[in-house]
């Protein structure tokens, strides 16, 4: 057993540390929280030159064929950063479902164009009923003229708005199993009828959109994956999207902790630096403990994704059920033991505090994931 | 990363297993687990005829050297028997303070005459040990012990009394922290001392516990003369071999107390499948549900955390202070499971062992109430956040 990274998992680290001083300060976050797109090209194309926007991808399509364990290790680093843009929608949604679902052509033209940094692609599931199972699923696709009709509302959708093109997860059969009848569909932002409208969020280094679908038609060839038969493939990508963003949360985490620790050091009150007194000390002992376990139960979930296990979901949802709260108490906590510069907009605390709240409810809150829990030990 | 094993390491896991499964003695299940009013020394006689059994099987001490009754193995396969252990709702072992603390230390820190003399013997229970590291005035701020150790020839002598000692009333040796040099810095003149404890001048006296068990003690120690050569780890040396003793203690919490998460675990998990609140399975109870399964994740999370130090000691690091954390989730999980335990039983957690009414034969009534001391025993948990903080955060000393 070795429950630990290999040293090129390590190098890894190091190198996406560096990468992100030096490219991802807050200076420049704060300046994409600013314009509705959250990335520049030039940065965009430095994460392909690395390698990182193909990391998860088969090599034939272009990408490095690392796995999730190599991509944990990343996402924290990413975290850490609170890397705005969208390399989560692109990569880790859009992507990922080609990669799950889709036929070798659409494999062929999209992932490596994505892994290039050539294309950006987002993933529309969700609805206003902020639903993540499948019968949150009632948008509608109906056959028509030898292709299909889209209609209905998606909502919370990442980075629509500057995609090249949407996954759109419809409705195509009505059935008892809300999990038959969802079927995948490939269509192009600028469709006629189409409508991605920028929505205005807490975390604004996290770009929502609201998707518009009045009647827009697509060809046969914009399915992917099999008609009715979508639901194992999104399920597999929310469980490996799930794992990504815990580890991103992870990093977040961690900052945090190591920003509060920092502070406590050399922050004076009462003539001792605060860290000496145990309101705060222990406070710090607290988010170090919990910090820890939620890395732990992220990685696990990370191999047993990697691995097929048949725990993967029961790992995912726990490290999802913990590490939601771990991060969200992490950083209150976090600007709790700044003090007063830590609910300034000058102080880069509330960045994590925002991305804390807005990926406890993505893919599912704590509750949410302990009832998953529940139904996965059987109780 | 990569949780497979060796073919050895497999075949040892099905050894074990088949091994626990036509082992685990009937008697345990029915009587010790059943019925919760078996009076202690039988249960002492019990366990200590279980570690014997284990010692004879050679699924204790793993990881401790072959010539003292170990078996030279790495951590992977002790952990592998402890998970064994939790799976198969093994009994305890009376030995604990002395397979966990008390061996490793000697091994650590033994002459070649200590460890062939007392190794071999903690491991099949031949003598149990306890340590005698608290006293009145010194627990927490442990350095500030006031045993006094004397020399007069080849011998110590020492007097002075210990609190809260665990298991002296059946023990044979104890760890003992005494200071033999007052004048030197607090943790400079502490000496530690393997005693025996059947030497004239060392009297037991059971203290009751708010479980209604006497199983710590004082012990008071009236002029006892020890040989020099019980000296372990040098004279004035006492504090960092204490430490070593205390860092094993906070690992082997690490396994054998996961160990016995689990197992209470799943005793919830039971208890909430048979147990109904308001007409209705406790299993079917929403909220009910959010807390066991919390409790799951939190054990779940305790167990990789653990993997992961488990790492790091295979690589060939010491554990460090993060060992601390360990302790410290450990006792806040645990206090909460059993905390739980008597919200599923409801109005029956009221009633104890002797009643016929009493779940379960009032176990989790008295496992609920010990689980008060883990979070004092083995230092507690405010100086398990001083350490965490200080030594793993370096934040500055209060
Ligand atoms: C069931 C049980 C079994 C035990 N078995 C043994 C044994 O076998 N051998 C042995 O040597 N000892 C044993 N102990 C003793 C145990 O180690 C001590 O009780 C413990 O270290 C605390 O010391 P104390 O009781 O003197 O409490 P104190 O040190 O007086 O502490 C009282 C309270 O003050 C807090 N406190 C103290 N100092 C600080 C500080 N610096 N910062 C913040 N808070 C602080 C403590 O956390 C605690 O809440 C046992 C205790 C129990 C309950």
């Amino acid at each position: 057993m070795n429950f630990g990274f290999s040293e090129e998992q390590e190098l890894l680290r190091a190198t996406a540390r560096k990468f992100f001083e030096n490219e991802c300060p807050s200076t420049f976050v704060r300046a994409r929280m600013e314009e509705p797109g959250g990335v520049t090209d030039e940065f965009w194309t430095k994460l392909a030159e690395q390698g990182w926007l193909g990391l998860v991808y088969p090599e034939e399509v272009g990408g490095t064929g690392l796995g999730f364990v190599d991509l944990v290790v990343l996402m924290e680093e990413m975290g850490r950063a609170s890397m705005p843009g969208p390399f989560f929608s692109t990569v880790l949604l859009g992507g990922l479902t080609i990669l799950e679902a889709g036929s070798t052509a659409q494999r062929k033209e999209w992932l490596a164009r994505i892994a290039s940094g050539q294309a950006k692609v987002a993933l529309a599931l969700t609805e206003p009923s902020a639903r993540w199972d499948a019968a949150g699923v009632t948008a509608t696709a109906r056959e028509e003229g030898g292709g299909f009709v889209l209609s209905g509302t998606k909502l919370f959708v990442l980075d629509a708005h500057i995609a090249e093109a949407i996954v759109v997860a419809m409705r195509t059969r009505e059935s008892g199993r809300p999990e038959d009848g969802v079927s995948l569909f490939l269509v192009p932002r600028d469709a006629r009828g189409l409508e991605a409208r920028l929505l205005p969020t807490m975390d604004q280094t996290r770009k929502l959109c609201e998707v518009k679908l009045g009647d827009v038609r697509v060809g046969k060839d914009a399915l992917v994956g099999t008609k009715d038969g979508a639901w194992p493939a999104i399920d597999r990508v929310i469980q490996r999207a799930t794992v990504a963003l815990c580890a991103e949360m992870c990093g977040g985490a961690q900052k945090v902790l190591d920003m509060t620790t920092d502070y406590a050091k050399i922050r004076i009150a009462f003539g001792r630096p605060i860290g000496a007194y145990q309101g705060v000390k222990h406070k710090a002992a607290d988010m170090l403990v919990e910090v820890e376990n939620a890395k732990s139960l992220t990685y696990y979930a990370a191999w047993a994704v990697d691995e097929n296990s048949p725990e993967a979901p029961l790992a995912v949802s726990m490290a999802k059920a913990y590490v939601s709260d771990a991060f969200r108490r992490a950083a209150g906590n976090g600007i709790q033991l700044h003090g007063g510069i830590g609910f300034t907009w000058e102080h880069d605390l509330h960045l994590y505090f925002k991305r804390a709240k807005g990926s406890e409810f993505t893919f599912g809150d704590a509750t949410y994931h302990r009832e998953r829990v529940a139904q996965l030990i059987s109780l | 990363m990569d949780f497979t094993l060796t073919p050895e390491q497999e075949a040892l896991r099905a050894e074990v297993r088949a091994w626990l499964t036509a082992n685990i003695p009937d008697e345990w299940v029915n009587q010790i687990v059943g019925r919760a009013d078996v009076p202690r020394a039988e249960a002492y006689d019990f366990m200590r005829a279980w570690q014997r059994k284990l010692y004879d099987a050679g699924f204790i001490g793993l990881t401790w050297p072959k010539e003292y009754g170990g078996r030279g193995l790495t951590f992977m396969e002790e952990l592998i028997v402890q998970e064994e252990m939790a799976l198969a709702k093994a009994p305890p072992i009376l030995n604990i303070l002395g397979v966990g603390m008390a061996g490793p230390t000697i091994i650590a820190y033994g002459t070649e005459a200590q460890k062939s003399r007392y190794v071999s013997k903690i491991l099949s229970c031949e003598e149990i040990w306890c340590q005698g590291y608290s006293e009145p005035n010194a627990g927490s701020d442990l350095a500030s012990l006031q045993m006094r150790a004397v020399k007069d020839g080849e011998c110590w002598v020492i007097s002075g009394q210990k609190v809260w000692t665990s298991l002296a009333h059946v023990a044979d040796r104890m760890m003992l922290l005494a200071r033999t040099d007052p004048d030197a810095k607090r943790h400079k003149g502490i000496t530690y001392f393997l005693l025996d404890m059947h030497l004239p001048g060392v009297t037991v006296k059971p203290l009751k516990q708010l479980t209604g068990d006497a199983e710590f003690n004082e012990v008071f120690l009236d002029n006892v003369r020890v040989h020099e050569s019980e000296v372990l780890g040098g004279v004035n040396n006492g504090w960092a071999v204490g430490l070593t003793t205390l860092m094993y203690e906070r690992l082997a919490l690490g396994f054998g107390l996961q160990v016995r998460l689990r197992i209470a675990l799943d005793g919830v998990v039971d208890l909430a499948r048979r147990m109904e609140k308001d007409g209705r399975v406790i299993t079917k109870d929403r909220i009910m549900r959010q807390k066991i399964a919390q409790l799951w994740i939190e054990t779940e999370a305790l167990k990789y955390t653990g993997a992961r130090g488990i790492t790091k000691l295979l690589k060939g690091e010491m554990p460090g202070p993060e060992a601390s954390s360990g302790k410290m989730i450990w006792v806040d999980t645990h206090q909460r499971m059993q905390e739980l335990a008597m919200e599923i039983e409801g109005p029956y957690s009221q009633l104890t062992r002797g009643s016929d009414w009493a779940v379960e034969g009032g176990l989790w009534q008295y496992t609920f109430l010990r689980s008060r001391a883990n979070s004092v025993e083995g230092g507690t948990t405010e100086i398990q956040k001083n350490i965490i903080g200080e030594r793993v955060l370096g934040l500055p000393k209060d």
